[in-house]
């Protein structure tokens, strides 16, 4: 089956490819695989470093999402009235277009990297803290009621009881939050990269566009595509050594 | 030992779930509550077990039951999925701060399953499952065992096999047991005496002692079947016409 998939994406390659010789699609406009494939042989250093330097921000923010969306979800369900206070602002949060703040973020924060990874938590924040509370509240009620007939306090079924049960829903929370630190890490980059940083791939894709270096562009979009692809693969591949090692998994 | 006095519950949506139920349970009794479902015999289980407080009447100990000295099988084995055997038998003792000294292993060896003590609950079948949360209600030694209808969900084999097993556990553990089943049969085989419920709201419509002997050769005893026979027309009467069909199946 993965061979299909492999040999599905060769032909459609090479049927744009075809297309754009035939039709003499100019290279600004669209250019084909073989000439992204140069555009990247060209300066693979230069774009591998722009790609590390988005990764450096997305696994930061990664990191910050789930330390802060995992730790509120907690404090959510510890507390009625932490949850009243918490849960409208992160909603709030989640609905607020980044290109909108960041802006502001890029300005309030001094130090580029960190505004860069303010941007990306934010858009990474709420699925991790969603799935997290989402796993905290589904416990199952006759294990509750075990817990309460032994007379466990709230503590002993927080930590005994919620968070061990919530490790699934906060690893399937993490999986979505890897694309999407992806995702505002890029979007940051370019608010970031016309206000004048230069440093990861969405910086290298406006470059190239000033440029009118749209093969280059296309490369830096690869790379991103396959960045994406690997976090994802990769944060799944973790869930699953994790539930596993745990022992709730085969 | 335990005093159930003119008990009634209604739940906040104004379902009536039990009303004046009555009954005094004596210290190594193996009683059955039997009834169609939504009697409100989980409930009434629910009470004694403190998880539910009563919306009328009392229910009073001789001595009230201390942490751990109550143990409860659900009908669905609910074990903790990341949690080995083991573990899940011991969480009573971590919960209540006791020491294991081997009772999770005696526990455990008590239903046959000292050999799976670093299993998972996902590597374990579903009889095995509830043999593990049997043996996690047993490790603390509890005075009372609460059971709710754990057998249903299991096959005809595997359920007679834990009936027998359960009434082994009951006579060499002395404990004193209260079991909620909507089958005549099972309720027949186990209890020494049965609590016969109404339907909704649930009441005590009778109270039929057990003259069997608690052993497996009851199974294939004609007296058995009479008595099942007696008492299914109680049940019967009990039940006028809602819930018949269900319990008589």
């Amino acid at each position: 089956m993965r061979g299909a998939a492999a040999g599905f994406g060769l032909l459609v390659l090479a049927l744009w490819e075809a297309a754009v010789r035939f039709f003499a699609v100019p290279r600004y406009i669209l250019p084909g695989p073989i000439a992204i494939v140069q555009a990247f042989v060209a300066d693979p250093l230069g774009l591998l470093a722009a790609l590390g330097s988005t990764l450096a921000v997305t696994f930061a923010a990664l990191v910050a999402a789930a330390v802060l969306g995992g730790g509120l979800a907690m404090a959510m369900a510890s507390s009625r009235m932490a949850r009243a206070a918490i849960l409208p602002w992160a909603v709030a949060l989640q609905v607020t277009p980044i290109v909108a703040i960041a802006p502001l973020i890029i300005v309030w924060v001094n130090d580029p990297f960190a505004s860069l990874v303010v941007c990306a938590t934010i858009v990474a924040f709420f699925p991790v803290f969603a799935n997290t509370a989402a796993g905290l509240d589904a416990v199952a009620p006759e294990l509750r009621e075990l817990f309460q007939l032994y007379g466990a306090g709230r503590w002993a079924v927080l930590t005994r009881l919620r968070i061990p049960s919530a490790l699934p829903y906060f690893l399937a929370g993490l999986r979505i939050s890897g694309g999407l630190a992806l995702v505002g890490a890029v979007v940051a980059e370019f608010v970031a990269g016309s206000g004048g940083f230069a440093s990861g791939l969405a910086y290298r894709i406006l470059e190239a566009g000033y440029r009118l270096q749209v093969p280059r562009m296309f490369a830096a979009l690869v790379l991103l595509a396959l960045a994406g692809v690997a976090i994802n693969a990769g944060l799944g591949a973790f869930g699953r050594w994790v539930l596993r090692t745990r022992g709730d998994a085969a | 030992m335990l005093r159930i006095d003119e008990v009634g519950r209604r739940f906040p949506g104004g379902t009536e779930a039990l009303r004046g139920v009555s009954l005094d349970v004596g210290a190594g009794d193996f009683v059955a509550l039997l009834g169609p479902s939504g009697c409100g015999k989980s409930t009434l289980l629910r009470l004694v077990a403190g998880l539910d407080a009563p919306s009328a009447g009392a229910i009073t100990w001789a001595a009230r039951p201390k942490p751990g000295e109550i143990g409860f099988v659900f009908q669905d084995p609910v074990l903790l999925p990341w949690a080995t055997a083991g573990q899940n038998v011991a969480l009573p003792l971590d919960l209540t701060h006791r020491e294991a000294d081997g009772a999770v292993i005696e526990a455990l060896g008590r239903v046959g399953l000292a050999d799976f003590v670093h299993a998972y609950p996902r590597q374990l079948s579903g009889g095995m499952r509830m043999r593990v949360s049997i043996a996690r209600a047993l490790v603390t030694r509890p005075r009372v065992l609460l059971l709710d209808e754990p057998f249903a969900a299991l096959d005809e084999f595997t359920r007679n096999n834990l009936q027998e097993d359960l009434l082994g556990l009951w006579s060499s553990l002395g404990c004193t047991v209260l079991f909620v089943t909507h089958s005549i049969w099972e309720a027949c085989f186990l209890a020494r005496r049965l609590v016969l419920m109404t339907p909704r709201p649930g009441a005590v419509a009778a109270i039929v002692d057990n003259p069997l002997p608690p052993d497996a050769a009851t199974r294939l005893d004609p007296a058995y079947a009479r008595f099942v026979a007696d008492v299914t027309r109680a049940m019967q009467s009990a039940l006028g016409g809602a819930g018949r069909d269900e319990v008589l199946a």
